[in-house]
């Protein structure tokens, strides 16, 4: 690797799939517990394992992002890190909380864990995704500080380009509109208007900034096309996700007590959502068409052209099939959600890290790519994760499709839970899948361990 | 119709002149996404308008058609300069050029005072996105169109400067690119005007 501070982000990375394969476990549990409803009760609840499922992959992603972004700036800059020590000690300090955290959620009562956790000083706590201590969270505003502090003071002394901006853009977004967490109104109306501003405004808005520049960077790296033209199409892309994603926060806004215009709002603007993410997938296709080097990591390259395509599946097609209020009218949190969530966060953000780290770890290990051996492995495991994902979104949009119209559309409605009696098969099919896809993250993980002839060393 | 005016023309020997795309490719990406998302919006006024259509009618009667009118005159006038700024500077005279942006840019100054007093107006009324349907459309399409006039006046006031410290090489396509983008907000307007205030 050019520049040897870029080595910090090894460590996030690592940390990062170490909690990725956490997130997929209890995502078992869970799935389990759908079906089989006093499965590890009183041990963990479906309400705990359903908190650190979602937490865990939140954490996860910020790991790869910062993994991703200690490793990108550097050689975007042309300059070492400007401070590899903070690097560390932020990543022992969030590693450390982080873990803290869920041992928390696991050992204590969450009411409990509020109490002892100052939750009276400032109420922040038992909101969805955003269930972490007030002390997590200040903690996690320090790390977001530092580390910006770190790679933007890296930016101001080195080169800039359009990739470290929007990257910069992105992140400092990200922990912008993080602060909403902490701002909690009593009235509930308000209260989630601004919960969507971190949930929506990340997933929807700055987190895609991150996803653009991160793939921007390793097309760049594998194709060896003009950075003028990425560059190009990234504008393009952030333009119109900030167009769409920004005023699409208003198909949050149908049913929860806001005016009547968010209903035209949230669905015309966010009708037009898959628009960059097809965008993408145009874009990471005709770069790869036109590349000008075979580069050795073919893995990352699949990695690369994969996040394309399930992020305008999963957060796209998926998003589209029920953002429009008359048909939000009877899906709005159903499974039909559920199956939007999993193949979107999988498409757009699990695998663009997973794409980074594909990309980045073998160099940071001394080599340009891995060995074939390892890659075939990794390619296989791109194939069963992506494959599976697709059907647990399918199963789910079943499962939501049939929710809907045995639980609202029809003249004879059924209560809640018996609706989900009667839907059991597919998530018993789901969890099924589920196994697969930690089929696929095991050989993932084991890819790294597998020897064979080196490939050429990195320059 | 002449059987003159159907035949090829006769080939003199030299290639056909090279059709190229004016500005860059980038730009035409974002002015298509830029049109289908008026057109969503449009396709949505109508589907409303079919559901409430004295609503629509009583609401189209207290807008300001002469305002509308004028703020046409303007947004065409402008891109006329804007296309005058590009002739120039192919004409090798980025001087004149400059100057044509400047009128363009006055006309979408004009375009953004007309459209003050006309909200001004219509809020005196207490008028606001929840007053009905036809309102909220009214408001939403006219701002959201604001939102361009504003875009695209950065992006000529951008080319101004540029072309005042004087053009270099990819100058031309630079303006050609935010010619097309300016020529969009005013097709726009040119639906927008008649489907809002005129059409009944």
């Amino acid at each position: 690797m050019p520049f040897q501070s870029q080595g910090v982000a090894k460590y996030y990375f690592m940390a990062a799939i170490a909690l990725f394969a956490g997130q997929i476990l209890f995502g078992l549990i869970m799935g389990l517990q759908y079906v089989w409803g006093d499965f590890l009760f009183p041990a963990i609840p479906f309400n705990v394992a359903r908190m650190v499922h979602t937490n865990l992959l939140i954490v996860w992603l910020l790991f790869g992002f910062m993994g991703g972004a200690y490793y990108l700036i550097p050689e975007e800059s042309e300059t070492e890190l400007y401070s590899t020590k903070l690097a560390m000690l932020l990543f022992w300090v969030f590693l450390i909380a982080g873990a803290l955290t869920i041992v928390g959620y696991l050992a204590v009562p969450y009411a409990t864990l509020a109490k002892y956790t100052g939750n009276d000083l400032l109420e922040t706590m038992g909101r969805e995704f955003l269930e972490q201590p007030l002390i997590t969270k200040v903690g996690i505003v320090i790390v977001a500080l530092g580390f910006l502090f770190n790679i933007t003071m890296t930016v101001l002394k080195g080169r800039k380009t359009a990739i470290s901006t929007v990257l910069l853009l992105g992140l400092w977004g990200l922990a912008v509109f993080f602060l909403f967490s902490f701002y909690n109104p009593v009235n509930v109306v308000e209260d989630k208007f601004f919960w969507w501003w971190t949930v929506h405004l990340w997933v929807e808005g700055v987190w895609e900034l991150i996803l653009g520049a991160l793939l921007a960077f390793v097309l760049i790296k594998v194709t060896g096309v003009d950075r003028e033209v990425i560059e190009k199409w990234l504008y393009v892309i952030i333009t119109l996700t900030l167009v769409t994603g920004v005023i699409g926060t208003g198909h949050h806004y149908f049913w929860i007590g806001t005016p009547e215009y968010w209903q035209w709002w949230g669905s015309i603007f966010s009708a037009l959502e898959p628009i960059p993410f097809f965008a993408m997938t145009v874009f990471a296709f005709n770069m790869v068409n036109r590349r000008r080097r075979e580069h050795p990591n073919r893995a990352a390259t699949l990695w690369a052209l994969g996040t394309g395509v399930m992020a305008f599946l999963g957060a796209g097609v998926w998003g589209f099939l029920h953002t429009l209020a008359p048909v939000n009218y009877y899906t709005h949190g159903t499974q039909i959600t559920a199956a939007h969530g999993h193949m979107a966060f999988y498409g757009a953000y699990a695998m663009v890290v997973l794409c980074m780290i594909s990309y980045a770890m073998p160099i940071m290990r001394g080599r340009a790519a891995n060995s074939n051996k390892a890659q075939v492995l990794e390619m296989w495991s791109f194939w069963l994760m992506t494959i599976a994902m697709v059907f647990i979104t399918l199963f789910l949009t079943a499962a939501g499709i049939l929710q809907v119209w045995l639980q609202r559309v029809s003249d004879t409605p059924l209560p809640f839970m018996v609706v989900q009696d009667k839907i059991s098969l597919f998530y018993w099919m789901r969890e099924w899948t589920g196994v697969v896809f930690l089929i696929g993250l095991v050989l993932y993980i084991l890819s790294f361990f597998v020897k064979g002839e080196e490939q050429a060393k990195a320059a | 119709m002449s059987t003159e005016s159907l035949a090829l023309p006769a080939t003199t020997g030299t290639a056909p002149p090279e059709r190229r795309l004016a500005g860059d490719l980038a730009i035409w990406v974002f002015i298509c996404a830029e049109l289908l998302a008026f057109a969503v919006f449009f396709v949505a006024y109508g589907v409303a308008r079919a559901r409430h259509v004295d609503m629509f009618n009583t609401g189209q009667l207290t807008l300001d058609r002469n305002a509308g009118a004028l703020n046409t005159v303007l947004l065409i006038t402008g891109s006329w300069f804007v296309v005058q700024a590009v002739a120039r500077l192919r004409g090798g005279d980025p001087g004149g050029s400059a100057g044509r942006l400047l009128l363009a840019l006055a006309c979408g100054g004009g375009f953004l005072v007309v459209k003050v007093f006309e909200y001004k107006a219509k809020f005196a009324l207490g008028i606001s996105l929840s007053t009905d349907t036809f309102y909220m459309f009214y408001i939403s399409l006219t701002f959201f169109h604001l939102m361009h006039v504003l875009l695209g006046m950065v992006i000529l006031a951008l080319l101004w400067n540029s072309l005042r410290r004087g053009p270099g090489p990819t100058t031309l396509s630079s303006l050609e690119s935010g010619a097309a983008y300016w020529h969009m907000v005013d097709l726009v307007w040119i639906i927008l005007f008649p489907l809002v205030y005129v059409m009944r």
